[in-house]
């Protein structure tokens, strides 16, 4: 569905992605992991036309996409939820939602975005009792959330989300967690996750991709992944040395 | 047809080029990153792994060659410490240096999807019986097999090679539907059978997966008709997996190689230059998913061609033509790699001196010979016939005992042979 070829990408002359190549089937969840500063989200950003992509090609569904604007992008289905819960702090969440889905409103009428917003409180139930708070008074979670909901208002096929689960208490990751790959099981959504915390990603993942310094040195399925021990020395936190060593 | 794993086994061309760039891209930084041998390589032709971008760039790469897997005995090619290793398996006839490979744990499982994938493509299900007749300890063979045909849910009968009677027995009591060895092997059961009265219709045998030494489509011929089977190759290398590099299908028109976990290239042996699609020449493999033992174009000294259609059995991986011929002096027979040097070095050991010798391979009956031909000088002149006989028998003993099999061995007079030959190959394919 997504193909990435030989992607370069600079920050001024910053030479951040090095020749990346990845592909996402239709229906995959598949994760970038990384550590800081590898390239995960200037990845992201490079798909969504958010950063402009100075050699090689990405493809949609066959369609060069490459360096094409975001809101063009949205219109063929995609999707992004950026780092950093990017909402609208001063609105409620009900205007939030109604934002995310301006596209909607466009085009099929205000009925369609109503019953676009009540999918979204089915899903994130807890969004449904706040929807006249003011977003900037949600919890962190509560605005992961959110801004989820908010990309999924257009119904995109695909969706890229970048860390969803950082700086969040583990049950609330779990929530997430179960929230996307439901989303997956059930409308067949394809997911471009990137994430530190690798051991959940890789959990709901059907691939991985793991980075180093805008390059990819592994491309697996996400069992063997987390069973690949230079994974979990690196980015799993798990490396101690056996006593006999 | 029945595929083991469709999705991987007929995705099309362009799909296959995107996985094979991306692993490409992702091995060549792996391996500059974690093994010596390959990071002095690339500086010294000026490559950074991360400039690669397309897979035709790959021909400009160096060659990987035995030699260098000797170099770097024992450790020097692992891209993992040796603790993350679960297997090695050190089981080619080298006396120096052994020829060592690892395995991670996720080395063994695509190990064993390749295998899956191997026996699946010749027909054998979850309810077949599988006798692996292969000599564990000197082949990796068998360990492919058994977890492959595990993977698969079918019963295995790790039985090892030799004792044809016993191994009979086996067959009839337990049902055995599928036959792994070595063709020769399988040539002695057809053998055996006739003499012991028993009728191929008294057991269950459906399918043959042969391979590790060169065999006619003759001799498949009389395997097939004499065990009422279905013989296929299978084609494999100690350095990469053993058995699961490449496969035939029921349509036995050449060898099945998953691109999806290796890029096979074609180049002329002399020159080293990658020859024109189609064109006969050495098989050279990249491994793309190996975790332990990566290779980046490996020189297997095997003889043969790619073809790239789509075969009519609906895999989509490429396949290669059966393999008669090698462009080294390794002779392949029985199951074993021998390189005539070692057998040097056996002769060496038993008189201090390496004498002249010449291997000559001959096919008697169906059945692979190999006789070495020593010739007598005055470092080992026998005035006594009881002292010359009791040195051809002990030559006889430790060349036999190094091999695993039978050899005859005959001292001739100076100038029976030519010194620079070493090896005389009398086989026909």
């Amino acid at each position: 569905m997504l193909r990435l070829v030989n992607v370069n990408s600079y920050y001024s002359l910053v030479h951040v992605l090095r020749n990346l190549s990845l592909h996402v089937h239709k229906g995959e969840i598949v994760t970038l992991i990384g550590a800081n500063g590898a390239g995960k989200s200037t990845t992201l950003r490079s798909i969504s036309g958010l950063h402009p992509v100075k050699e090689g090609k990405i493809y949609f569904k066959d369609i060069d996409i490459t360096n094409k604007p975001t809101e063009q992008l949205v219109k063929i289905g995609i999707a992004h939820v950026p780092e950093g819960r990017q909402i609208f702090w001063p609105m409620t969440v009900m205007d939030n939602l109604e934002l995310g889905g301006f596209l909607i409103c466009k085009i099929h009428g205000k009925k369609q975005l109503k019953k676009s917003i009540d999918e979204m409180y089915e899903l994130f139930p807890i969004l449904k009792q706040r929807q006249n708070q003011y977003a900037g008074t949600l919890s962190g979670g509560e605005q992961q959330m959110l801004a989820i909901a908010m990309a999924l208002m257009t119904k995109p096929e695909f969706i890229l989300l970048d860390e969803p689960s950082m700086g969040l208490a583990p049950l609330i990751i779990r929530e997430i967690f179960r929230v996307i790959s439901e989303l997956k099981n059930e409308s067949g959504l394809t997911v471009l996750l990137v994430e530190q915390n690798a051991n959940a990603a890789l959990r709901i993942a059907d691939r991985g991709y793991v980075m180093e310094t805008g390059k990819i040195i592994l491309e697996q399925d996400a069992s063997s992944l987390l069973k690949n021990q230079e994974v979990k020395r690196a980015y799993l936190g798990r490396d101690k040395r056996e006593i006999w060593e | 047809m029945q595929c083991w794993d469709n999705k991987n086994e007929c995705m099309d061309r362009a799909e296959i080029e995107q996985l094979q760039l991306e692993r490409l891209q992702a091995t060549l930084n792996r391996v500059y990153k974690n093994v010596s041998h390959y990071r002095h390589l690339f500086r010294q032709i000026d490559f950074l792994p991360e400039d690669l971008n397309s897979l035709d760039k790959l021909s400009e790469l160096p060659l990987t060659t035995r030699q260098d897997l000797m170099d770097n005995y024992p450790y020097g090619m692992f891209a993992v410490p040796l603790r993350e290793v679960v297997r090695i398996l050190a089981p080619a006839l080298t006396l120096d240096k052994p020829m060592v490979t690892g395995f991670t744990t996720n080395d063994l499982d695509r190990w064993a999807e390749l295998m899956a994938r191997n026996l699946t493509a010749v027909g054998v299900g979850k309810d077949d019986v599988v006798q692996i007749s292969l000599n564990f300890g000197m082949v990796t063979g068998p360990f492919g097999v058994q977890l492959g045909a595990e993977r698969i849910g079918a019963s295995v009968i790790p039985v090892s090679g030799g004792n044809p009677f016993h191994q009979l027995k086996i067959m009839r009591d337990f049902r055995t539907t599928t036959l792994v060895s070595i063709p020769t092997f399988a040539m002695q059961l057809a053998r055996t059978m006739e003499s012991a009265g028993i009728d191929s219709k008294m057991l269950s045998l459906k399918y043959g997966v042969f391979g590790s030494e060169p065999w006619p489509e003759d001799m498949r011929k009389r395997i097939e008709e004499s065990l009422h089977i279905t013989a296929t190759d299978g084609y494999g290398l100690t350095e990469i997996f053993g058995p699961g590099v490449a496969w035939e299908c029921p349509e036995k028109k050449g060898l099945h190689i998953p691109e999806d976990h290796f890029i096979p290239e074609i180049i002329d042996p002399v020159s080293l230059k990658p020859q024109p699609s189609g064109e006969e020449g050495e098989l050279v493999i990249t491994t793309l998913t190996k975790e332990a033992f990566p290779l980046i174009r490996f020189r297997t000294g095997d003889i043969t061609k790619i073809d790239n259609s789509v075969c009519a059995c609906g895999r989509t991986h490429s396949r290669i033509d059966r393999i008669f011929k090698r462009s080294d002096d390794i002779i392949v027979m029985r199951g074993t790699s021998i390189i005539p040097g070692q057998i040097g070095l056996v002769l060496e050991r038993i008189n201090q001196v390496v004498p002249h010798y010449q291997l000559v391979v001959e096919r008697k009956d169906h059945q692979d010979q190999l006789l070495v031909m020593v010739e007598i000088s005055d470092r080992f002149f026998f005035d006594e016939m009881k002292k010359q006989r009791r040195f051809v028998e002990r030559l006889h003993r430790e060349l036999s005992e190094f091999l695993g099999w039978e050899v005859s061995v005959k001292l001739v007079e100076p100038g029976t042979f030519e010194h620079s030959l070493n090896v005389v190959d009398k086989r026909q394919f």
